[in-house]
């Protein structure tokens, strides 16, 4: 079958959207309860997007 | 607010409204568009490989071509006189010894190249330099439709090679420049010092103190540096009108990253390694189940650097040249300002995407050599 990696390709970038949308409310939530933690929070945020959109580009070339 | 939302709905409203007139607009030339595709179809099949017609598959050549690295720099083409603007660049091949040459030899693709009696051609589809015979027939694998003809080993100035030297030389003057700055005008950056000065003391204190920690941070600082200046200036020489995708290039990206998994085992104490083989803190059967996942980590980490920084600078590419091809496919007022201003807004994404891929790279470097180096904490760390 050659067309079910492009839909595994494409539920893994769904997976891949939600976590770093995930990550980013979360981010904004935290934000707002400590403003002043605002740096520490978004380098860390940054992290863990870019690790998620490393599987979502690993699934995209894998496709 | 000053600006209430009336204005804005209005504008919306009458983007809305003249919506259709894209499609009016483009109707009759459709028809005729799609012929040419149907024509330039025919002449595919043929087995010709025809110069593409329509404005379409010249946009998708033109974007195919750009994203691939290629053995000369041209700025831009006149399609009526088929002439071309820029350089040709030296072309090194190892095949029976050394075989240097220009590249204006190929002319643009369209000729064979001869170097001591040895013929070379460039294929159409991947840009690389094959061995032919006389007539620089390149013969393909019916089944892969990969070319079958031997390929010698290439160390040719390639476009990418030329914007990393670039890069490097830029580098070299600006910092040695900022460094010499500082001595002269008593601890104080002048010029364009000014601009990356910030920039260097943030890699220093957000991201290397941080990560690796005061002890061990000064070692890997130098590294560090480089990898983000380096990162940066090809992402941004990438954004200019130059044509230039080195970042974008997974050759590229694959050697940052082996630097990156070189260094970080390289300089990993024993507390690293522990951690990978035998987990410490988890129970026994544990241990063993996590060694081999542990074990792959230590190759995937550099690999998933690579895809990132490839994957979003090619991407990024890509999209921003199709927004920008869809204005000669639009060729109405209306269509091609949409694509003017959403290219526009996209290259300021850009801009903002090569500063934090740059970034990410560094920190998650950091971040790599930061667990090479740690220390063995004894109570709080494993619970």
């Amino acid at each position: 079958m050659t067309g079910l990696n492009f839909i595994g390709a494409g539920l893994i970038v769904i997976g891949a959207a939600l976590g770093i949308g995930r990550i980013g409310g979360s981010a904004m939530d935290a934000i707002a309860r400590q403003p002043e933690a605002s740096g520490k929070i978004q380098t860390a945020m940054l992290i863990a997007a870019a690790l998620i959109e490393g599987i979502g580009f690993a699934a995209l070339f894998a496709a | 607010m000053v600006i209430s939302n009336k204005p804005l709905r209005f504008i919306l409203v009458a983007l809305v409204a003249c919506l259709p007139v894209i499609s009016f607009a483009n109707s009759e030339k459709d028809a005729a568009h799609t012929q040419t595709e149907v024509a330039h179809e025919a002449a595919v099949s043929e087995g010709h490989h025809a110069e593409p017609t329509d404005v379409k598959s010249k946009i998708k050549a033109f974007i195919g071509h750009h994203v691939l690295d290629s053995h000369d720099f041209t700025f831009t083409q006149d399609d009526e006189t088929g002439k071309y603007y820029g350089f040709p660049l030296p072309v090194i091949i190892w095949d029976n010894g050394l075989q240097i040459f220009s590249s204006a030899k190929f002319n643009h693709g369209h000729a064979v190249a001869e170097s001591n009696g040895n013929f070379y051609a460039i294929n159409h589809h991947d840009g690389k330099i094959y061995k032919t015979d006389a007539t620089g027939e390149i013969k393909e694998d019916e089944k892969t439709g990969h070319p079958t003809n031997v390929r010698p080993i290439d160390f040719s100035i390639t476009k990418t090679v030329v914007s990393i030297f670039a890069a490097a030389i830029l580098m070299f003057l600006l910092f040695a420049g900022l460094a010499k700055s500082y001595a002269k005008n008593g601890g104080i950056a002048s010029g364009v010092g000014r601009i990356f000065e910030p920039l260097v003391v943030y890699i220093r204190d957000e991201v290397a103190i941080p990560n690796i920690g005061e002890k061990h941070y000064k070692k890997y600082m130098s590294y560090l540096l480089t990898i983000f200046f380096f990162v940066l200036f090809l992402n941004i020489f990438g954004l200019t009108p130059l044509g230039i995708n080195a970042t974008g290039n997974l050759t590229i990206t694959f050697a940052l990253a082996l630097i990156t998994f070189l260094i970080t085992n390289l300089s990993a104490n024993k507390n690293y390694w522990g951690h990978i083989f035998w987990m410490p803190g988890v129970p026994k059967p544990m241990r063993i189940i996590l060694a081999p996942i542990e074990l792959l980590g230590v190759f995937i980490k550099p690999f998933s650097l690579m895809i990132r920084l490839y994957a979003n600078i090619f991407a990024g590419h890509i999209v921003l040249m199709s927004i920008i091809g869809l204005m000669f496919i639009f060729k109405s007022w209306i269509g091609s300002s949409l694509s003017f201003g959403l290219s526009f807004v996209l290259s300021i994404l850009e801009i903002l995407v090569a500063f934090l891929q740059a970034y990410i790279f560094t920190m998650l470097s950091a971040l790599y050599f930061g667990s090479a180096v740690e220390e063995h904490h004894h109570d709080e760390a494993h619970h």
